[in-house]
């Protein structure tokens, strides 16, 4: 998939779980591609999403609105997320504004979806 | 970093992000979206709203996020709701808040709660409520602190202003091209008026009709040769239009005198430029110049013209151009005492007045016209069809055109050398 700059957006499943790795700068631009990969990933039958931040520096408002947005779309379709590898200032970030109340820090995508997979096993979703 | 100086950082960020958004000129309706999703990011809001008032009352939803689709269908704001808001002692009001008294709260409340709105906020500028913006679901579950609070505010009267600035823009916007319109509209009256004129002027002479509307369609064609722009072409179409204007106080007897008039007569028709220019000149024409181009459409460069035995330099372009216009409808045309010339013998006419009556660059222009209409280069044959089937046909005419183009433009290279040396 292209991003506005002429990178792709990377992605690749690992059984029923997608895995989305975000830019280096997760802005409005960026965000919107990352958010249009979810979905598709959702719609094609995903249940639960690993976004990797290794590359990601910076998340900005618009950034973390449309992480919003994907956890919201996720939760109504009864899947889950994990983020991995997301920098200690995120990670700082996406504690104080309450966003790691619905996703699951991973230290990497392996943890990541050993997390999910444990999850599917053990937790039912509930809508 | 402290928490509370990364929340520093990301919300100063996010007032940055907004600033530019806001100042920016591109589409409204995702400025606003946009803007809204900064104010959401801030707090980490999961659901928000941002609604235009309208005249009449209906809130119209500019940007919406989190909630239902058509949540605001139906929803109103009327005066007294709005002097609510603007009466409240602080400018947000939360939903769950039945303490304080608020019109609108109180008709939509339930609707708002259900939806997940924890917040609404008016959008004030100017001290008038030009919107809402409706938010709620902290992604951290807490309640909305204070600092959320002076942040929200702060994020909102942004958002108002930029809503009312690109509203104030359409509106100007709107006026300009309605300005614009009117504008056109005016200038076609005009034309037309004038045109009623050239018509009114014609019919005086019975034996010219239709030569002021000829002359004014030859300088434009001329003019356009010439590369004047538009404005200037449409100027001095206008000018052709008016050029004898003053003949409506010569006495319609010498106008259709049915042979060549004496001394007396001659010098009372010859006042008709002069007097034109005093019916033209306490006109304000949207046109520079027309007055000027009627009264001096009668000099020549050698200074044996009229009114004012004006000189080469002294006589505007623009009359030079009404004055060969004037003259060739007159040669091209049957008179009283003649019929018209033929086109050969009008060449040579042009060929040995250019440089004595007639501007040789003018000249220059109008042989090109011709011949692009000859040669059915042009997109219309304008020329042709004012002078009648037939008279530009013949072998001889191209030959003719180019041998003036060639000689006039020869004389105009050994004018410039002449000048250049001296």
């Amino acid at each position: 998939m292209d991003t506005p700059s002429g990178k792709l957006v990377r992605s690749h499943c690992v059984g029923t779980t997608a895995v989305v790795y975000a830019s280096d700068y997760l802005n409005k631009l960026t965000g919107e591609k990352i958010e249009h990969e979810c979905r598709r990933q959702l719609n094609c039958g995903c249940r639960a999403l690993v976004i990797d931040f290794s590359d990601t520096k910076l998340v900005n408002s618009i950034g973390v609105s449309i992480l919003l947005g994907i956890i919201d779309i996720a939760e109504k379709c009864g899947a889950r997320i994990a983020f991995s590898e997301v920098n200690n200032e995120t990670v700082q970030l996406f504690e104080m504004l309450g966003l790691t109340r619905h996703v699951v820090l991973a230290k990497d995508e392996r943890e990541a979806l050993i997390n999910l997979s444990h999850y599917e096993t053990t937790t039912p979703v509930v809508h | 970093m402290e928490p509370s100086t990364q929340k520093l950082i990301h919300t100063f960020g996010a007032l940055a992000d907004l600033g530019q958004e806001i100042a920016g000129t591109g589409d409204f309706n995702e400025m606003v979206r946009t803007s809204m999703h900064m104010l959401l990011g801030t707090l980490a809001l999961r659901r928000g709203a941002v609604v235009e008032c309208t005249p009449g009352g209906p809130l119209k939803c500019a940007a919406l996020w989190g909630l239902s689709d058509h949540m605001f269908d139906g929803f109103e704001i009327d005066d007294i709701e709005k002097q609510s808001f603007l009466q409240g002692e602080t400018s947000e009001l939360l939903v769950k808040n039945t303490a304080v008294p608020n019109s609108f709260m109180g008709r939509h409340r339930d609707k708002l709660a259900a939806e997940g709105i924890e917040l609404v906020l008016p959008m004030i500028v100017r001290g008038e409520v030009t919107g809402l913006v409706l938010l709620g679901g902290k992604a951290s579950g807490e309640e909305f602190s204070s600092d959320d609070f002076e942040t929200i505010r702060a994020m909102v009267r942004h958002i108002g202003v930029g809503i009312h600035t690109h509203r104030l823009l359409e509106q100007l916007a709107q006026r300009a091209e309605e300005n614009r319109r009117l504008y056109d509209e005016l200038r076609a009256i005009y034309r037309d008026t004038v045109r009623a004129f050239a018509a009114a002027i014609d019919i005086k002479d019975k034996y010219t009709q239709g030569h002021s509307e000829r002359v004014g369609k030859y300088s434009e064609i001329i003019a356009r040769e010439m590369g004047w722009c538009e404005e200037e072409v449409e100027g001095i179409q206008i000018a052709g239009y008016l050029h004898d204007i003053g003949k409506l106080i010569v006495d319609r007897d010498i106008i259709n005198a049915p042979y060549n008039i004496d001394a007396k007569n001659s010098s009372e028709l010859n006042r008709h430029p002069a007097a034109g220019y005093e019916i033209l000149a306490p006109i304000n024409h949207p046109y520079a110049d027309i007055p000027l181009m009627a009264k001096y459409h009668h000099e020549r460069l050698d200074g044996r013209g009229y009114p004012d035995g004006l000189t080469d330099e002294q006589i505007p372009l623009g009359a030079k151009i009404v004055s060969l216009a004037d003259s060739f409808d007159a040669m091209t045309t049957d008179r009283p005492y003649r019929r018209r010339r033929s086109f050969e013998d009008v060449v040579r006419d042009l060929r040995e007045n250019s440089g004595k009556q007639f501007d040789g660059k003018v000249v220059t222009a109008f042989a090109r016209a011709l011949m692009k209409e000859v040669k059915g280069e042009a997109k219309e044959r304008r020329i042709t069809k004012m002078l009648g089937k037939g008279y530009l046909e013949g072998e001889q005419i191209p030959t003719l055109l180019n041998d003036l183009i060639s000689d006039l433009e020869d004389v105009s290279r050994k004018g410039a050398k002449a000048q250049s040396n001296s």
